[in-house]
């Protein structure tokens, strides 16, 4: 009786084993099939602009109205702390710092997430149950390299941007509550900044963000492409989507910025 | 046309004569294909020839593993065991670069249609030569406007596939499907969902297509007993097995209860489903 109820267990794990195994080496040859595809020619120019302006220019209002405020509330956080050891006037360095190393490219990692990713997976899955990306296939079209590629490179393109586009709005907004609001000098604001922000600090944003836009891309193109039946199996792969590109970028980041550090 | 004893019009007599079985160069051949699918058998063991420049029609219940079988035969699903041989050759060791050369010489239309949404009707038919042939965009055009004209949809050009009735997604999906000139063309339940006429329309026009171009047709249908005078060749599928094969005339007349409760659509037989 023992032995069996053993053997079921060591079964049963076995088989999760086996199945979470098969999912992360689908996930991996997914991911290395798109990088290829992304990589060698023909490049679909117009189709990658299309994706630019779906997952940047449309995602540039959300981007500036989520950092204006990001670096608003800093601002008003920073002073107070700074305030309490009389150094009010590093507050652009805090702001710029806290902006460009960490929440500029998370944030506008969990914002792409969220109004791009969940759409693209929403997308892509459509189009799988729809049959349309079997109807691809049955033209001699690669799916991969049509659909996913193009979307893989337009993030690689955009999320980046979008960081920068991040960073600086919300340097302003933390410029318009210091200086403005709360009466820091402008000159210092910008002139610490100028003299703290280096250019190693800029570049461990734009790794950090060309790392999550890779991840957001491969996790919602994978979602969406391997999408369960039905509008209910959309739906899942669009909430699976998120969560786990949202997850993965707040994992990554940690190990990314003690390597970076 | 003609007109059969019901007054429906009916396939004008195919000009390669009709056909009698035992074609010695069938184009497509299943042999031993099996797969399992959520661990239930969905095809079992199936072997059978599709006759070249024919129209074969495969009929069974639902979730007999038709639509299954027509994914094996241009190679969008895998077996797990058996072969399947186009000319000859396993398509299932082509590489994947050699299968979309292979498919190629397909044509395939959706029970949905598989449009793409984001494309109009013209869009959506110059797609594939756009894609693959590298012809002018000139030729496409011409080529396009013929086959929209063709299928009566001459004045849809610009209209999205949700702004189409089923008719005429299914129309604009044949018209994508022939638009390469195709060997083989699979419909995957042309005509489930339309109304009478409209469905009488679209067998009409894969009809018509038959006599212009003589394709190779696969159709999975539900249309009983009037896909008989649709196709020259039968395939009965139950439960992932082929059940028989035979001319429509010969299905129609078969002595296997099952086959005579299919085409009969008799609630009582062998088959108990309620």
């Amino acid at each position: 009786m023992i032995t069996e109820t053993v053997l079921s267990f060591a079964e049963a794990l076995g088989a999760r084993v086996l199945r979470a195994t098969g999912f992360l080496g689908r996930m991996g040859i997914f991911l290395g099939a798109a990088l290829v595809r992304a990589a060698l020619p023909p490049y679909r120019v117009g189709n990658i602009l299309r994706q630019v302006h779906f997952i940047g220019v449309k995602s540039v209002f959300v981007i500036s109205l989520t950092a204006a405020f990001t670096g608003m509330v800093l601002a008003l956080q920073g002073y107070y702390t700074l305030r309490k050891f009389g150094s009010e006037g590093l507050l652009g360095p805090a702001v710029a710092l806290s902006l460009i190393r960490e929440l500029g490219p998370v944030l506008s990692a969990l914002m792409v997430t969220g109004r791009a990713g969940s759409a693209l997976t929403a997308e892509i899955g459509i189009m799988r149950i729809g049959e349309q990306i079997d109807s691809l296939e049955t033209m001699g079209i690669d799916p991969i390299r049509f659909l996913v590629a193009p979307r893989l490179l337009a993030f690689l393109l955009s999320v980046p941007l979008l960081t920068a586009i991040f960073d600086v709005v919300g340097i302003y907004g933390g410029y318009l509550v210091g200086v403005h609001l709360l009466g820091v000098n402008g000159g210092v604001y910008f002139g610490e900044m100028k003299a703290s922000v280096e250019l190693a600090d800029v570049a461990n944003g734009v790794w950090k963000s060309l790392a999550f836009s890779l991840i957001i891309a491969w996790v919602c193109t994978f979602k969406g492409y391997f999408t369960g039946r039905g509008a209910e199996g959309v739906s899942n792969a669009t909430t699976s989507a998120v969560v786990v590109s949202s997850v993965l970028v707040l994992v990554c980041d940690y190990f990314l910025t003690s390597v970076l550090l | 046309m003609m007109m059969n004893a019901n007054g429906n019009a009916k396939c004008e007599p195919c000009a390669l004569g009709p056909y009698t079985g035992g074609n010695p160069d069938p184009i497509l051949r299943l042999v031993g294909v099996e797969k399992t699918l959520d661990g239930r058998k969905v095809i079992d063991g199936i072997t059978l020839e599709i006759p070249r420049r024919r129209i074969t029609a495969i009929i069974g219940l639902s979730g007999a593993g038709k639509s299954l079988l027509l994914k094996h035969m241009i190679g969008l699903m895998k077996p797990d065991r058996g072969q399947v041989l186009l000319d000859g050759a396993d398509i299932n060791r082509y590489s994947r670069r050699a299968l979309y050369e292979v498919r190629r010489r397909f044509g395939m239309l959706f029970q949905t249609g598989a449009l793409f949404d984001s494309l109009t009707v013209y869009e959506n038919v110059a797609f594939p030569l756009r894609e693959k042939s590298g012809m002018p965009e000139g030729e496409i055009r011409e080529k396009v406007l013929r086959i929209l004209r063709n299928v009566g949809l001459e004045n849809a050009l610009e209209k999205f596939p949700d702004e189409l009735s089923g008719g005429m997604v299914r129309r604009a999906a044949l018209a994508r499907a022939v638009v390469t000139d195709p060997e083989i063309i699979l419909f995957d339940e042309p005509t489930t969902g339309l109304d009478p006429i409209i469905r009488n329309s679209i067998l009409h026009l894969i009809c018509r297509t038959y006599h212009e171009h003589h394709f190779t047709m696969v159709m999975v249908s539900h249309d009983l007993p009037d896909i008989f005078q649709w196709c020259h060749h039968v395939v009965v599928v139950h439960n992932g097995k082929v059940v028989e094969v035979g001319t429509p005339d010969g299905i129609r007349n078969s002595v296997n209860p099952f086959v005579r409760q299919l085409v009969e659509g008799d609630i009582t037989g062998p088959l108990q489903l309620m």
